[in-house]
């Protein structure tokens, strides 16, 4: 049985009346990655180590191996990554639900605040300013917040903006991480930063509280977007698979906005 | 306690025979070799198989030693000798074959020597000459030969007085005398001013200063004079021979060497005195230690070889005749056969077939060898005293 | 700008390719080349009968016995003769003619063939014998005169011997660290002619950093030795013109092995430790052999900065110690594969650095500064192994007495 609606889905995209926007930073050694405290263990880099280039070591083809840690690049975070989530069902990268990796999005324009101030947080007044003007957050829908922060990405001293006092970079305030959760039941947050949360977030109460909060209730985060410039407001249907790892916490992954051209 | 050796009885050297010097050639040291022993049969009118004796010395005949050149020219000697003592071998053959034809463990001991020499061969033997050379000469810069003479010949000159006139004086001679032998690679006279401004080699070594490395073979048969009398052999008789090795090792730097330990010895046994000889062939591979070989020879006393050479001519026709073919200096160095090529001269000169030009009543000859600059030094020494056939032994004089 | 302090090379006349002089030795001269390697004078010395042994010996001289044993001697002497030897059969020494040597009798004994600095009075004169080690890597007997001259250094012997910063482009791989800016410091302070300072993680504040780029022969340069790409580009960008590459770069995570689950800090101290000088040998070391003739400012030495428990594990940095072992090993190779050209590889094996990953190991700690100034030290003796400070010098005397012992040792 064939759907008219996957069909129609087709026909748009071919006609162009739909357009795919990738909201997915190359993945390359190069690309800032998470920084802890030097006494905690330490993700791995993305590293592409040469296999053979069509010479000595492989006459007629070329392929590299990849080492990264699994919070690399633009990436998907599980439950299970946050200790509050990991006792959940279906927590893990191989065992989420298939189905909650296409969704719609919200795109919540916080660029201006960002620019003016980068330890700004996303509150639930500004959330609810948003609804005001383009409607009610679906439930089991992404909460994008764009704070062009990915436009810094080829400074990447601008986008880790550390101090003596660590990170400074956008993400949301406590109450607005609780309000997503508990009173629009959104499938997870994502940001243009390193993480999802605030670069200070470390001093709020409780400490990440989108890690926290967010994988406690079982949803997900998705990390290092780019393009969120790109999307409407509401509408966007957003395709974020993770990599099927083992108990994963987490993956790079290529992440596709369909967009109503 | 000097031991005194029993004189020699009977035993005489004969055939000299020279394959003639090449600066390079492509034959190995088993053709120069073989070479010399062909001419040795072909100039005794002997047969292969009468060798019973064979003594070898080569530096390029690796992997080989002697034994294996048995097998490559089908001799089946029933003494045979491998002496690797470079400019001593000579010296050092002939006293193991007179005591072997002595004693009757060889009927006719043939003495050869001869080296190959290609045209990278001289770096690649001074690269692996000894193992103090390669510890400790080698890395200097000065591998080969002129670096460690020209130590002992500046030394010899601060130490002694000797001035560049003095050796150039040798080497003037020897040329001279060169000039009269179709065999030697120089036959160009050579003037006391070409050879003070020749090119600096090692200061203060010049060019002329040095023997050229060349290829060719020597050789000499030793037997007992009843022997050579049947083969109507003109032959020399052996008075007396010397050897040392490592003589003086307490000298911080060589301005001696172990002929002025056994000299003595070496007149005793020929019973004769430094004033009988009438040629000497002293080894010369640098002026420097033909000085020392006249005086640790008993011909002046140490340090008083610079007046010696001031007093004496040098020539064939002149005052104490000196290396009377030309010498190393004049004919090249053929590796190993450099001790022989002094010692194949004397019996030359003393059976009256000399190569070039024949020094006048030539009754008693010296031969001298030096070998084997292991390090610092030239460690081994040898001399033997020749007779010409029908002189009278005299009583001892000293 | 930098290049002022050479004569440029003119680019249309090909570069020599690079030649070392005779390489091989006895296994007992390499005695020789053991204290040349530490910058120390010792010979031979026989334990029975007090002997001392040139050139080394397998057997006493004097009375035969075979207890040799390698003493540091006073390295006096008396030149007793001298030569230029103006013509030599080997390449290493035509291209370097006339080439000055003497023989000296030492007071200790023996006579010894010399290589002579162009300031010894001639003979006959008193001496200071030294041992160094050549473009081959192995020891030379040299005689230095009885003085320090002003222009010592400037002496060909002295510059084939040695390989100092003064005038030469140097990479410091990792700069961001307290050993990485005392080592750009001290090569400023040495008189390198540029130092490229390397720094990875630019994100990672360095209090230090800019006030380094800063000064006149700096260039901060992105280096990442865990980023095969990263070293490609910098190689592909400086390889041609670094004449001694300095690895600072280090991970180090204090902790016994069982004190940490899993394996990925000890991956990360690989990483940087062993991998990165991996890949550091695989960029750099082509253009460094290629241009090791390239004129008094050749390309000259390599060094590594290991730690002294690369050669015996200290348990309280398990993991830290099995990488810079490893990394001990890579450099020996790395030795072979440069030696061939005249490259010197340098290690240095310092104790305990005072850094924050060594807060907890009790003084005294070696300085930042202080490592930073014994490798100075060692490229301009031309050392090849290098221990710096009282630790190291106290652990390697053990480890060389007893190496089981030391093993206990670390484990109280």
């Amino acid at each position: 049985m064939s759907s008219p609606i996957l069909a129609h889905l087709v026909s748009d995209l071919v006609a162009g009346r739909i357009r795919v926007v990738d909201l997915t930073h190359t993945l390359a050694p190069e690309f800032p990655p998470i920084v802890l405290p030097p006494e905690f263990g330490e993700s791995a880099p993305v590293r592409i180590e040469e296999v053979s280039r069509y010479d000595a070591r492989g006459p007629a083809w070329y392929w590299n191996n990849l080492s990264f840690g699994e919070h690399t690049g633009t990436h998907f975070d599980a439950p299970i990554h946050w200790v509050t989530g990991r006792d959940l069902p279906n927590n893990a990268t191989d065992t989420i639900l298939l189905d909650r990796f296409i969704a719609s999005a919200s795109v919540i324009d916080c660029s201006r605040e960002a620019a003016e101030d980068a330890d700004y947080l996303l509150t639930v007044a500004k959330m609810r300013a948003f609804e005001e003007r383009h409607g009610r957050i679906l439930p089991r829908s992404w909460v994008l917040m764009r704070t062009d922060w990915s436009k810094r990405s080829n400074d990447p001293v601008a986008f880790q903006n550390f101090d003596e006092t660590g990170q400074h970079t956008p993400g949301p305030d406590v109450e607005a991480v609780r309000f997503l959760v508990e009173e629009r039941d959104v499938l997870g947050f994502g940001t243009e930063t390193i993480g999802t949360d605030a670069g200070q977030a470390a001093h709020l109460r409780p400490p990440y509280p989108c890690h926290a909060l967010m994988h406690g209730a079982g949803r997900f985060g998705l990390q290092c977007l780019t393009n969120l410039d790109l999307l409407p407001p509401t509408g966007a249907v957003l395709i974020a698979a993770p990599l099927k790892i083992r108990q994963g916490s987490g993956s790079p992954l290529r992440v596709l906005a369909l967009v109503a051209a | 306690m000097r031991a005194a050796a029993r004189p020699y009885e009977d035993v005489v050297v004969a055939a000299p025979v020279t394959v003639p010097y090449t600066r390079h050639s492509i034959h190995s040291a088993h053709w120069f070799l073989a070479q010399a022993l062909a001419k040795l049969i072909k100039t005794a009118g002997i047969r292969k198989s009468d060798i019973d004796g064979l003594a070898v010395s080569s530096f390029t005949l690796a992997p080989d030693t002697a034994v294996g050149f048995t097998q490559h020219v089908g001799l089946s000697p029933r003494f045979l000798e491998h002496a690797p003592m470079g400019g001593a071998s000579a010296i050092v053959q002939l006293r193991r074959a007179a005591r072997a034809v002595e004693a009757g463990d060889a009927h006719i001991v043939a003495c050869i020597a001869g080296d190959a020499n290609h045209v990278d061969s001289f770096r690649l033997n001074t690269a692996s000459f000894s193992r103090f050379a390669r510890d400790a000469v080698y890395p200097y810069g000065s591998g080969g030969p002129n670096g460690s003479f020209a130590l002992l010949t500046a030394h010899y000159m601060r130490a002694y007085g000797a001035r560049r006139e003095d050796y150039g004086k040798l080497c003037v001679a020897q040329r001279q005398n060169a000039l009269s032998n179709p065999l030697a690679l120089f036959r160009r006279k050579l003037s006391l001013e070409e050879y003070l401004n020749a090119r600096l080699i090692a200061d203060p070594i010049r060019l002329f200063d040095c023997v050229m490395p060349c290829a060719g073979a020597d050789g000499f048969l030793v037997m007992r004079r009843a022997t050579a009398k049947k083969l109507d052999l003109p032959h020399a008789r052996l008075l007396a021979a010397i050897e040392r090795h490592n003589a003086y090792p307490e000298d911080p730097i060589q301005f001696r060497g172990g002929w002025a330990l056994d000299r003595e010895a070496l007149y005793d046994q020929a019973g004769v005195a430094p004033k009988d000889i009438d040629l000497l062939e002293a080894y010369d591979d640098y002026p420097v230690i033909t000085l020392m070989q006249i005086e640790d020879l008993g011909f002046c006393a140490k340090g008083e070889g610079p007046d010696f050479v001031r007093r004496h001519s040098f020539t064939i026709d002149g005052s104490f005749p000196l290396n009377t073919s030309g010498g190393q200096l004049s004919m090249g160095q053929a590796g190993a056969a450099g001790g022989h090529l002094g010692l194949v001269e004397a019996i030359r000169q003393l059976i009256g077939a000399p190569l070039g030009a024949q020094v006048e009543r030539a009754r008693l000859g010296l031969v001298s060898g030096f070998g084997m600059i292991n390090y610092d030094r030239g460690l081994c020494s040898g001399a033997a005293i020749l007779a010409a056939e029908g002189r009278r032994k005299r009583g001892k004089k000293r | 700008m930098p290049g002022g302090q050479v004569k440029r090379r003119n680019p249309l006349v090909p570069l020599k390719p690079p030649l070392v002089p005779p390489f091989w030795r006895s296994r007992a001269a390499q005695g020789l080349t053991a204290a040349a390697a530490r910058g120390l004078f010792a010979l031979q010395r026989c334990e029975d009968c007090g002997a001392v042994q040139y050139p080394p010996r397998d057997a006493c001289v004097e009375c035969l016995s075979a207890r040799l044993r390698w003493r540091p001697m006073e390295g006096g002497g008396e030149l007793l003769s001298e030569t230029l030897i103006r013509h030599g059969q080997e390449l290493y020494f035509r291209e370097r003619a006339p080439w000055r040597v003497g023989l000296v009798r030492l007071d200790c004994g023996p006579s010894a063939i010399v290589a002579l600095h162009g300031a010894c009075e001639p003979a006959p004169s008193r001496l200071r014998l030294r041992l160094a080690l050549d473009k081959s890597g192995q020891a030379l007997m040299i005689g230095l005169p009885e003085k320090d001259t002003p222009d010592m250094a400037k002496d060909p012997l002295i510059r084939e011997t040695t390989c100092a910063p003064r005038a030469r482009k140097v990479l410091v791989t990792d700069a961001k660290t307290k050993l990485g800016r005392a080592m750009v410091e001290a090569l400023v302070a040495a008189g390198a002619d540029l130092v490229w300072a390397g720094h990875a993680a630019p994100w990672k504040p360095s209090p230090h950093l800019k006030a380094l780029g800063a000064l006149a022969p700096v260039t901060l340069v992105p280096l990442d030795v865990t980023d095969e790409s990263s070293v490609r580009e910098l190689a592909g960008s400086i390889g041609g013109k670094v004449d001694i590459l300095i690895n600072t770069a280090e991970y180090h995570r204090p902790g016994s092995i069982t004190s940490r689950a899993g394996v990925e800090t000890a991956r990360a101290e690989m990483e940087v430790n062993y991998f990165g000088l991996l890949r550091l040998a695989q960029g750099f070391a082509p253009a460094l052999k290629a241009r090791a003739a390239d004129g008094p400012a050749s390309a000259t030495a390599w060094v590594n900065i290991l730690s002294i428990h690369a050669l015996s594990n200290d348990p309280a940095h398990g993991t830290f110690s099995a990488s810079k072992a490893a990394a001990l090993s890579l450099a020996q190779a790395l030795r072979t594969d440069l030696q061939a050209s005249g490259i010197r590889v340098i290690n240095a094996f310092p104790g305990p650095i005072d850094d924050e990953w060594n807060a907890r190991v009790p003084p005294p700690k070696l300085s930042p500064a202080a490592l930073a100034a014994s490798v100075v030290d060692a490229l301009e003796r031309g050392l090849e192994d290098v221990y710096p400070g009282e630790v190291a010098k106290d652990f390697v005397a053990r480890f060389l007495d007893n190496p089981k012992a030391l093993e206990r040792e670390l484990a109280g």
